[in-house]
């Protein structure tokens, strides 16, 4: 089994958003609060979230750090740090407080608002505003994080360290500044809230995107060609790539459009260099006839969907897993082929690449579902391992005077002629064809053509990496992708409260590894399917493929509220009946449901 | 060492073109292979791109690596194939729905990419695989599709004159019913460096046979040409009735090429992650 995503332990945790208007410096805030951590030996999370403003306009970074792996937020944060009040209201339901929360604040930005001293958190004040303006170019971000960093218990000089470290390339008098405001923010008040002991440097410690560990897996599965064009939330894959295929050799074209960019890669494959592009919903959504192309001409390809709020434009700076249906079923006619989720930010790495080798080696299309909240968020974690595994591409070398592109063979994949082998010349083709890859609209052509593409996926033997399996007990919950990090968290707590859980990652969605999850859900009394999009896609496609039993309930919540994972400890809790009606159960829309009989 | 002489049957494959007897694209798949013999081309190191039409079907009826994609996309395909092997020489072939309306944006950006390939359009405006439909370059009053009973009633489409503003380096018109002068058009067309563009008239008997008509027709251009510069090609192009034939525009512009270089391993660009 693929132990790429780890199992997290004591489940001690401390969640921190910082909010602040256009240019306060949220954000960097965060990223230095964030790495602060990772010198005291913590690993983290940090998320954001942003107006939809080009510059400017609010933004807020969300921060949680652990002793243990950090694959999600929690139900409710520790502490917030405002920076000022504006437009705080958007991101009301995106920090939820309790009367254990603290707020950090300055008297000058005025009073705290009613919506926030509603639920009874407890308001610390510092004169944020005070104490910056008394430094030449003091910024009030840098007072409060060292504010911040009392109430979080992290040393002044991890945090030191961390300003250097983000604030190198800005100058040597802006690092001094920071760190003088730094000081007497964090000298201001030194009544810690929660020390959780610092576990000490940690080394083979990665500080590292979603979006770029995708990239990395992509270069790990051996890509060195890229088409695209930008889409958001999926553009830092490509400027991440771009210089650095070009020093493995390798290049990344932007191209007029995503229609370009599907066949721009389909060309470069059928050249013999493995290809991949990303894009986000409407990009997959052009690119689908594409994908059919490079299925039926066995030209491996590699698209990483980033999903974002859809459909149409929908929301796209936000998350949400909606894109499963049109990945598993976007294409017209027969077409099988992969579907690929990474369950983690680590688990990106491993997963891009591979989707990548598994294209390679059985010359199909690879869909890999990425999303917002897995792209944009950063990430402290234990170095990835290594890839063992090494598959590639079946190369005709030396074609024999009756060479036959499509022929069928024992494992239905066909060595490729690559362009430049002499007496391997062959047309590859959208249209239907016989084994010389010759156009025909014979039956008994497309019967064998269409086994010869399904096949060669069904008798692939996957291994142990279709799902992480954990845990087990007589209630489950299936998940797949970028919820399997707060899934894994609600399956903590219950086992901390001695109940127990099985949690079933799905990395493999297509083809569906029906033996093996029938297997695993074997013994299950209570099984909670749960994923985040309205439609309840990945509850549905099971049932579609037989491998859930009527009882089996589902949890689905659309974007862009991240699922908590208090809902879904409820969710376990709520009675399991067949054919329940809908219910909408709080204000994130999430909704469960039986099946409807 | 001497190459063996080639000849045009050398690039022939064993398949038996589709197209109706008397189309003029079996002229410009005799035109092209002689003009690959006469270039000498090894040809498993062509590799001929196409989308769909009846003119796409040309890469299966040559005895190279092809192409066939889907829809407006082979220019597409063929500059990511060229992108990823620029060892490569590629064709790309198709009509004039395929290359000016459902791919018209990958025309412009093609030109102006200015990647070494050669785009053969086989212009018969009109749409022959789906039986009939009016094209880009159909006349506005052309009334003998059902589907555009009154014609479509809006200007035709210029290719050379897009070609041109969206950057093309080599602009050329050419005739089925001319293979000899076809032949040189494209022998030019593979040896200038970058994107070049030949469109070429070539009739469709059975949708369209007023076509027949375009042997009295074309002729020559008059002017001093190939030109250098741009205005000029311009003037000639917006003066030019559509039916001269002969190179218009040759220039070369800088040829995009991949800034790959082998310089890192994988495990140093990793480095970057670690704390």
């Amino acid at each position: 089994m693929n132990n790429n995503s780890q199992a997290s332990a004591s489940g001690e945790s401390f969640s921190v958003a910082i909010t602040g208007s256009g240019g306060s410096g949220a954000v960097t805030a965060g990223r230095i609060l964030l790495e602060a951590a990772a010198h005291c030996g913590f690993q983290g999370l940090m998320t954001r979230s942003a107006g939809p403003q080009i510059r400017g306009g609010e933004s807020a970074a969300m921060v949680r750090f652990s002793p243990d792996p950090v694959e999600c937020m929690g139900d409710e944060y520790d502490l917030l740090v405002a920076l000022d009040w504006l437009n705080i209201e958007r991101f009301a339901d995106e920090i939820p407080l309790s009367n254990k929360s603290l707020i950090l604040c300055d008297p000058a930005a005025g009073e705290v608002p009613a919506l926030l001293r509603s639920n009874g958190a407890e308001i610390r004040e510092v004169p944020f505003k005070v104490f910056a303006s008394g430094l030449p170019e003091g910024r009030l971000n840098m007072v409060a994080l060292g504010a911040a960093a009392v109430v979080c218990g992290l040393e002044l000089s991890a945090m030191e360290a961390s300003v250097r470290q983000v604030l190198q390339g800005k100058g040597k008098q802006v690092v001094e500044t920071a760190l003088r405001a730094l000081g007497l923010g964090y000298n201001h008040d030194r009544r810690p809230r929660i020390t959780i002991p610092s576990p000490g440097r940690q080394d083979n410690r990665w500080s590292i995107t979603g979006n770029q560990a995708c990239g990395l897996g992509a270069l790990r599965g051996g890509v060195r060609f890229v088409a695209a064009y930008p889409i958001t939330p999926a553009s830092e894959i490509l400027e991440w790539l771009a210089p650095r295929l070009e020093k493995l050799g390798g290049s990344l074209l932007q191209a007029e459009d995503e229609l370009a960019s599907i066949n721009m890669i389909i060309g470069a494959s059928f050249g013999g260099v493995p290809s991949l592009t990303a894009t986000s919903g409407p990009g997959l959504s052009l690119m689908v006839e594409g994908l059919g192309l490079a299925l039926v001409s066995e030209t491996p390809v590699t698209v990483v969907n980033v999903m974002r709020g859809g459909p149409s434009t929908g929301i796209p700076t936000k998350s949400e897993q909606s894109d499963l249906n049109i990945a598993l079923y976007g294409l017209h006619g027969d077409a099988p082929h992969l579907v690929l989720a990474p369950l983690s930010i680590r688990d990106a790495v491993f997963t891009t690449q591979w989707a990548v080798q598994l294209a390679e080696h059985l010359q199909t299309v690879s869909l890999v579902l990425s999303d917002q909240s897995l792209g944009q968020s950063q990430a402290i974690i234990e170095s990835p391992l290594p890839c063992e595994r090494s598959l590639q591409r079946a190369v005709e070398r030396s074609p024999g005077g009756d060479y036959r592109r499509y022929q069928v063979t024992p494992d239905d994949i066909s060595a490729m002629a690559l362009p430049g082998t002499p007496g391997g010349m062959y047309t590859a083709d959208g249209l239907e064809h016989n084994t010389r890859g010759t156009p025909s609209s014979m039956a008994a052509d497309h019967r064998e053509q269409l086994n010869k593409r399904l096949r060669k996926l069904e008798k692939y033997d996957f291994g142990d990496d279709w799902a992480e399996v954990e845990g087990d007990g007589e209630q489950c919950i299936v998940t797949w992708g970028s919820s399997t990090g707060v899934v894994r968290e609600a399956a903590r707590r219950l086992r901390q409260q001695r109940g127990e859980v099985r949690v079933i990652a799905l990395r493999l969605l297509a083809p569906l590894r029906q033996r093996q999850l029938r297997q695993a859900l074997e013994g299950m009394r209570k099984i909670l399917v749960v994923e985040q999009n309205h439609g309840a896609q990945l509850f549905h496609y099971l049932h579609a493929q037989g491998a859930l039993p009527p009882s089996a309930q589902s949890l689905a919540q659309p974007g862009p509220l991240p699922l908590r994972p208090g809902r879904i400890l409820r969710a376990l809790e709520e009675p399991f009946l067949y054919n329940t009606p809908e219910q909408e159960t709080d204000h994130a829309g999430s909704r469960t449901q039986g099946k409807r009989l | 060492m001497p190459v063996p002489a080639r000849k045009a049957k050398d690039y022939k494959s064993d398949i038996k073109p589709v197209w109706c007897p008397g189309c003029g694209h079996f002229a410009v798949l005799a035109a092209l292979t002689k003009a690959m013999a006469h270039l000498g081309l090894v040809k498993e190191n062509v590799a001929v791109v196409s989308g769909i039409g009846c003119s796409s079907r040309l890469p299966a009826y040559i005895d190279s690596y092809g192409f066939h994609g889907i829809h407006g996309r082979a220019l597409a395909a063929a500059s990511g194939l060229k992108a990823a092997r620029p060892d490569l020489t590629v064709i790309v072939a198709g009509g004039d729905g395929d290359g000016f309306s459902i791919g018209g944006n990958h025309f412009l950006h093609a030109c102006r990419r200015n990647m070494d390939m050669t785009y053969i359009v086989m212009d018969n405006e009109v749409y022959g695989m789906t039986k009939g439909q009016a094209s880009p370059t159909t006349r506005p009053t052309w009334c003998n599709s059902k589907m555009t009973p009154h014609g479509t009633g809006i200007p035709s489409f210029n290719p050379a004159a897009i070609a041109l503003a969206a950057g093309a380096g080599f602009i050329a018109r050419g005739y089925s019913g001319e293979p000899s002068e076809l032949t040189r058009l494209l022998v030019e067309a593979m040896q200038h460096p970058g994107f070049s563009f030949v469109q070429v008239l070539s009739g469709c008997v059975t949708f369209r046979p007023d076509q027949r008509g375009w042997k009295e027709l074309v002729h020559p251009f008059i002017n001093d040409l190939p030109t250098e510069d741009r205005v000029k090609a311009a003037q000639i192009i917006q003066a030019d009735d559509g039916k001269a034939t002969g190179v218009i525009y040759a220039t070369e512009f800088p040829v995009w090429q991949p800034e790959n270089r082998t310089e890192t391993e994988l495990s140093e660009l990793e480095e970057e992650f670690y704390l």
